[in-house]
C-alpha cells in the first residue's frame, strides 16, 4: 500500500499527503490497527480548510502527522513541497485549553514562541524591545489593547484563547494548526472569534487546519471542509465551501448556508450509523 | 470587619485560654510540679534557666538549618532528575518510596557509629527526614506538564532542556515552597529526635537530661522553644511563598 513513487516532482501543493497511514506503536502495526489510514490530501498555498468528525476519529493525530510531531507509518508528506522529517517551525498551534503559563503577563506568554524558535531565539535579547512591541500589536488586533499586562487568570476565557491564538501566530507561521480552539467558550464568544480569526487570516493569508466539531463553524470559515470518520480514521467526504467572501456573520443565516451544514451533518449522521453497533 | 479581626485573634485567645485552663487545673487539683507542671512553673524555669536554654536552642537552630541546606540542595537536585526523565522516575521513585517508609530515628545509631556523638548524626538525621518532600515536590511540578502545551513548543524545536527550565521550573516553585514548609518542620523532628541520643548539646539532650533530673519544667521549656523554632521557621517560608508565587494563590480573582 505504500507509495514508492519518489519523482520530487516540484509540488503546487503547500500541504501534500500521498497515502498516509499511522499506528501509533509497531504492536499495532502488526495488527494492522491505524489511527489513521489512507490519507490523501492537497491543500493549496493559504488555503483554510477544516477537518470534521466524531471525537476520538483521529482529528489530533492529523494534526502530529502535520506539523511533524509524528511520522507516519506509511506513506508521504510533503509541507511546502519539502518532505517532513520533524517538528516543522513554520507551524502554529493552538488547542482548546489555551495553556498560557500563569506566572508570566499575557504579552510575555505570546512572545514565548520567540524564546525558543529560531531565528529569533538568537536575537531575543538584543531585539526584545521590537518583538515586544509586535506581541503588543498582535494583541491590540485581537482586541486584547489593555490587557498586555494582566495575567492570564485576569482574563475570561474567551481572551485567553484570543492570547494563546496569538502565541501561536507571533512567529508568523505559514501555517495556522487549530485543534477544537472555540470548544469551551458559549456561542457568543465564540461567534466573536470566528471573526477574529477570519480577519487575520485575510489579512496575513497563512494555511489554516482547524480542527473541530462545529459544523457551522467550519462552513463559516473555511475554503474546504473534510469530513473524518471514525476507527478508522479517514477523510470521507471533501467539500468546497463556494460561499462568497468577505463572509459576514449575517452569512450563517442564509439558507445557503444552512444547507451546506444540512448536507455535511448528513455525512456526519451515516458515519455515526455505519460505526454504531456498540452505541445506539 | 470586626469579624476579620476576631478571625486574627481567635488562635492567641484560644491559647491563652488553654494556658489559663491548665494552670487553674494544676492549682486546683495540686499536681505535682515533677509529674505535670503547671506554666507558670514552665516560665519560671524558662527564665532561670534562660542562659542555657538559649544556647541548647541555638545548637538545634543551626544543625537543623545545616540539615535544611543539604536536604533543598539534594532534594532539589533528585527531583530535577526524576521529573525531567520518565526512565529515571521510573527507577528512582519506587525506591525513594521505599526509603521514606523507614523510621528515620533508627538511623540515628547507625549514624553514631559511623561520626561518632555530636553534629554528625544530627545534620544528617534532619537532612534525611526533611530531603523527600522536597523532592516529591520539584518532581510533580515538573512531570506534571500539558500535554497540549509540550506540543506547542516542541513544533518550535524546544529541547526537552527549554521546556524544563521555561515551563517546568516555574510551574513547580509553588510546590517547592509548598514543600519547604513541610520540610523545615520535619528537620526540627530530625535534629531533636538524634540529639536525645547522640549529642551532648541541643534543645534534645536538654530535654532527656532535664527529664531524668526531675526538671519538668525546664523539660517543657525546652519543647516550647523547639515547637516556636518550627514555627516562627514555617511562617517565614509561607510568607516567601505568598511573595515569591502569587500566581498560585490567585484566590477569588478571575473565575
Amino acid at each position: 500500500m505504500t507509495t514508492v513513487n519518489d519523482d520530487d516532482k516540484a509540488a503546487p501543493w503547500f500541504v501534500d499527503f500521498q497515502d498516509v497511514w499511522l499506528a501509533y506503536n509497531d504492536e499495532l502495526l502488526q495488527q494492522n490497527h491505524f489511527a489513521v489510514e489512507a490519507i490523501d490530501l492537497k491543500v493549496r498555498q493559504g488555503e483554510f480548510i477544516a477537518i470534521v468528525g466524531p471525537s476520538g476519529c483521529g482529528k489530533s493525530t492529523f494534526m502530529k502527522l502535520t506539523t511533524g510531531l509524528k511520522m507516519p507509518s506509511m506513506g508521504k508528506i510533503l509541507i511546502d513541497g519539502a518532505p517532513v522529517t520533524g517538528p516543522l517551525k513554520i507551524s502554529g498551534m493552538a488547542f482548546q485549553a489555551p495553556s498560557l503559563l500563569p506566572w508570566r503577563t499575557t504579552v510575555d506568554n505570546v512572545l514565548l514562541p520567540l524564546e525558543i524558535v529560531e531565528p529569533y531565539r538568537s536575537s531575543f535579547k538584543a531585539k526584545r524591545a521590537e518583538y515586544v512591541e509586535r506581541a503588543r500589536r498582535l494583541l491590540q488586533k485581537v482586541g486584547l489593547g489593555g490587557y498586555e499586562d494582566k495575567f492570564p487568570w485576569q482574563l475570561s476565557g474567551g481572551m485567553q484563547q484570543r492570547a494563546s491564538i496569538c502565541r501561536a501566530l507571533i512567529h508568523e507561521p505559514k501555517m495556522l494548526l487549530l485543534d477544537e480552539p472555540f470548544g469551551a467558550l458559549d456561542a457568543f464568544t465564540r461567534e466573536e472569534l470566528w471573526c477574529i480569526l477570519r480577519d487575520l487570516w485575510t489579512e496575513q493569508r497563512f494555511n489554516v487546519i482547524l480542527v473541530t466539531h462545529d459544523l457551522r463553524e467550519s462552513v463559516f470559515l473555511a475554503d474546504t471542509v473534510y469530513v473524518m470518520s471514525k476507527s478508522p480514521g479517514r477523510f470521507v467526504v471533501r467539500r468546497e465551501i463556494e460561499l462568497p467572501r468577505p463572509r459576514d456573520l449575517e452569512v450563517t443565516y442564509t439558507k445557503e448556508f444552512s444547507d451546506i451544514v444540512h448536507e455535511l451533518r448528513g455525512h456526519i449522521g451515516a458515519i455515526r450509523q455505519t460505526g454504531a453497533h456498540t452505541t445506539a | 470587619m470586626n469579624k476579620k479581626l476576631i478571625e486574627m485573634w481567635a488562635p492567641w485567645i484560644l491559647l491563652v485560654v488553654l494556658i489559663l485552663l491548665w494552670q487553674i487545673l494544676c492549682s486546683a487539683l495540686d499536681v505535682s510540679e515533677f509529674i505535670f507542671p503547671s506554666p507558670w512553673r514552665i516560665w519560671t524555669q524558662f527564665l532561670e534557666f534562660k542562659g542555657i536554654i538559649a544556647a541548647h536552642a541555638w545548637r538545634t537552630f543551626w544543625v537543623t538549618m545545616v540539615g535544611f541546606g543539604i536536604a533543598i540542595v539534594v532534594g532539589v537536585l533528585l527531583g530535577f532528575v526524576i521529573g525531567s526523565s520518565r526512565l529515571a522516575y521510573a527507577a528512582v521513585y519506587p525506591l525513594m518510596t521505599g526509603f521514606n517508609a523507614l523510621p528515620k530515628a533508627a538511623f540515628v545509631p547507625i549514624l553514631v557509629v559511623w561520626f561518632g556523638i555530636g553534629v554528625g548524626p544530627a545534620i544528617l538525621t534532619a537532612f534525611l527526614i526533611s530531603f523527600f518532600p522536597i523532592m516529591v515536590n520539584i518532581a510533580t511540578g515538573l512531570a506534571t506538564l500539558e500535554p497540549e502545551l509540550e506540543d506547542v513548543l516542541r513544533v518550535l524545536g524546544a529541547k526537552r532542556w527549554d521546556v524544563l527550565i521555561k515551563v517546568g521550573l516555574p510551574r513547580s516553585m509553588p510546590y517547592f515552597y509548598g514543600s519547604l514548609k513541610v520540610a523545615i518542620t520535619l528537620a526540627f523532628v530530625g535534629t531533636t529526635v538524634s540529639e536525645m541520643t547522640a549529642a551532648n548539646e541541643g534543645i534534645g539532650y536538654l530535654l532527656i537530661s532535664a527529664g531524668s533530673a526531675m526538671q519538668m519544667g525546664l523539660a517543657f521549656a525546652g519543647l516550647l522553644v523547639v515547637g516556636a523554632m518550627a514555627m516562627v521557621m514555617y511562617e517565614l517560608f509561607s510568607v516567601i511563598e505568598k511573595h515569591t508565587t502569587a500566581w498560585a494563590h490567585r484566590g477569588s480573582q478571575g473565575h
